[in-house]
């Protein structure tokens, strides 16, 4: 034990003593580690954001689809849920809590106010839409359920649509166009903001039927069932019933696939989340092969240390240095020369990480897990001393008495 | 103490080799102060060498303090070398980036003692050799005598059977030569054994027995009375 905090204070010497050299030496480390930690930096940064995003989404939101292959779209054979779908997770489904069918209305043309026009998503959904999602109207009010039964033309609208048709700042209570139809704006949302640079807010809502009525009845109706389950801890078993269900009313023989999924959002989080993580381990890992090239530097200028040191080791030799003791100290001072570049190097790579992810616009901020950074010092101390290896053995296997002699 | 039995070593180089040494006996004892001398080749450095256990013999068995040494590894030649020998060698040897006294306990490092004991033991040999007071010096820092009593009191901190100075004093002047002989004479008066290996005859002339190497051979093996012996104590 005293023996290794000898070695590290012996190698502190050495290393101090050829600071210049040192520096240089470990450039290659701390090049190499800067550039790991600020992908990772950036690549965790983009993954937290999209976990959060989707956290945003609802976590307790599931969304039931149809669900179609790549097949069932060449051949026209396409499955879809029917109106009656909804009233069975509605009604015969234990657990489901809010339900709101949701479809994408296709329009003709744009949506039109005052000369201005723009072409926003078109959304038809029910009152329960906001239970559902938990998002809520910022001015006015939400569709409520006579909307629907009452077929009346009127909308909610997202903010930035109503900055992109220059409405008033309150525009509840104007009329907007919709291809040939006149809409009642009844509501604002409250902001999303963007993510990826992609307003989360350029949309309009309708009620359901009346979304139905607009995009004409000669068109296929997709939509899909956003609900929520009573006890989140139900999830799994919720979503079993549901299968149940549908593949009972579907008619669906045993053994054949479902026609229908339901999804839950951090389904999908978890599934980003392993592609993030995936192309994170790629990209550190290419940018991680120059912390081999920094290793190898290591590895040159310790053999020449060897050499120049070469007296040394033959005077610590006859002052009784074992084989090991020599080998230790080589190990440790390679290993500390590259920890040192190293730490240096995680230093910098989260402050270029930040920087870039500053520059780049709408990019989500920089981070670095705790544990990355020590991995990578970690690793970095490994490679010092996995390249120290060859110098230290060579150190460790001179001759006292040739050593003793070489000037 | 030192039981050399028909000690030969053998150096290959390319296709021919010589001996440098060719069946040496010798005996030893404690306390005693014996100088090697001999021309050049000679083979007093192979036996240096070889008594302070840096060096394996080809042939015949060398015997320290009832261990046989040829049959040592290097690890175990290490620690004889950290316990039983204290060298000093001609130009110094010392570590230019540590201090006097932080190269004086480093043999203390191989044996696993703590730091501060290696520092109580360290000064008390440079307090030995009169250098109490250049603790914290580099020994760039000091004069060519006060390095070699840094690496006198080296030699001695871990109280070692045998002194070995390889031409102690090749490196200095005439004034500071006698001042570290004085001091290796004082360190026998102590009781210390102490081997030098010279080829001056005044160097040679403060030991007790005076041992002429000649072709790897003992040519002589001379008891005198030291010529300053008695100016000393």
């Amino acid at each position: 034990m005293y023996q290794l905090i000898e070695s590290l204070r012996a190698a502190w010497i050495n290393l101090l003593a050829h600071r210049l050299r040192s520096f240089l030496t470990t450039l290659g480390i701390l090049i190499g580690t800067a550039s790991v930690v600020a992908v990772v930096a950036l690549m965790q940064g983009f993954s937290d954001s999209i976990k959060a995003q989707f956290a945003d989404l609802g976590g307790t939101a599931l969304t039931l689809s149809a669900r179609n292959e790549f097949s069932n779209w060449n051949t026209g054979n396409i499955n879809q849920l029917a109106l009656s779908d909804i009233d069975l997770l509605r009604y015969r489904v234990e657990g489901v809590r809010h339900v709101a069918p949701v479809m994408g209305v296709s329009y003709g043309g744009r949506v039109r106010y005052k000369g201005r026009s723009a072409s926003p998503q078109v959304m038809g959904t029910t009152a329960d839409y906001v239970w559902v999602e938990r998002r809520f109207p910022e001015m006015g009010r939400f569709l409520v359920e006579g909307d629907d039964q009452g077929r009346r033309r009127v909308a909610v609208i997202g903010p930035k649509l109503r900055d992109d048709l220059n409405l008033p700042r309150n525009p509840v209570g104007q009329y907007v166009q919709i291809g040939s139809e006149w809409f009642k704006i009844v509501g604002v949302m409250a902001k999303r903001g963007e993510v990826f640079g992609m307003s989360q807010d350029n949309y309009l809502i309708v009620p359901f039927d009346v979304g139905r009525a607009l995009q004409g009845q000669n068109r296929r109706l997709m939509f899909e069932a956003h609900f929520t389950v009573a006890d989140i801890d139900e999830i799994e078993q919720v979503k079993e019933r549901v299968s149940r269900t549908l593949r009972h009313a579907h008619k669906i023989a045993p053994g054949k696939p479902d026609d229908f999924e339901v999804e839950s959002a951090d389904q999908l989080a978890k599934q980003f989340g392993q592609i993030t993580a995936m192309a994170t381990l790629v990209l550190g890992g290419i940018v991680g092969i120059s912390l081999l090239v920094g290793g190898i530097g290591i590895m040159t200028v310790m053999l020449v240390s060897v050499t120049e040191r070469t007296r040394e080791i033959g005077i610590l030799k006859a002052l009784g240095a074992t084989r090991r003791d020599i080998l230790l100290q080589f190990l440790i001072e390679a290993g500390l020369l590259s920890l040192l570049g190293g730490l240096i190097g995680i230093v910098i790579g989260i402050v270029l990480g930040h920087g870039i992810a500053a520059l780049i616009p709408n990019f989500p901020p920089a981070s670095v897990p705790i544990s990355v950074a020590v991995g990578a010092a970690l690793f970095c101390a490994l490679v010092g001393v996995a390249f120290g290896i060859m110098p230290a053995s060579k150190a460790a296997n001179l001759d006292p008495i040739e050593a003793l002699r070489y000037e | 103490m030192i039981v050399l039995s028909s000690i030969s070593k053998r150096y290959r180089m390319g296709e021919e080799s010589f001996n440098a040494l060719a069946g040496v006996d010798l005996h030893i004892a404690r306390n005693e102060y014996v100088a090697l001398t001999g021309p050049s080749g000679s083979g007093k450095s192979t036996l240096m060498n070889l008594l302070g256990c840096l060096d394996s013999p080809s042939s015949g068995s060398y015997v320290l303090n009832g261990r046989d040494i040829a049959s040592l590894n290097d690890n175990e030649l290490a620690q004889i070398r950290n316990r039983e020998i204290g060298f000093v060698f001609q130009s110094f040897h010392l570590l230019p980036r540590l201090s006097v006294l932080s190269n004086v306990a480093q043999p203390l490092v191989y044996r696993g003692l703590p730091p501060k004991e290696r520092e109580r033991l360290a000064s008390e040999a440079l307090g030995r050799v009169g250098l109490a007071s250049k603790l914290k010096h580099l020994p760039n820092q000091l004069s060519g005598g006060q390095r070699q009593r840094v690496a006198v009191a080296r030699a001695l901190v871990g109280q070692p059977s045998i002194l070995l100075a390889d031409e102690p004093t090749g490196n200095l002047d005439s004034r500071t030569s006698e001042e570290i002989m004085a001091l290796f004479d004082a360190l026998h008066a102590e009781g210390q054994t102490v081997i030098l290996v010279t080829h001056e005859a005044d160097i040679a002339a403060h030991a007790h027995r005076v041992i002429r190497l000649v072709d790897g051979r003992i040519e002589s093996d001379l008891r005198q009375s030291p010529r300053e012996a008695a100016c000393i104590s």
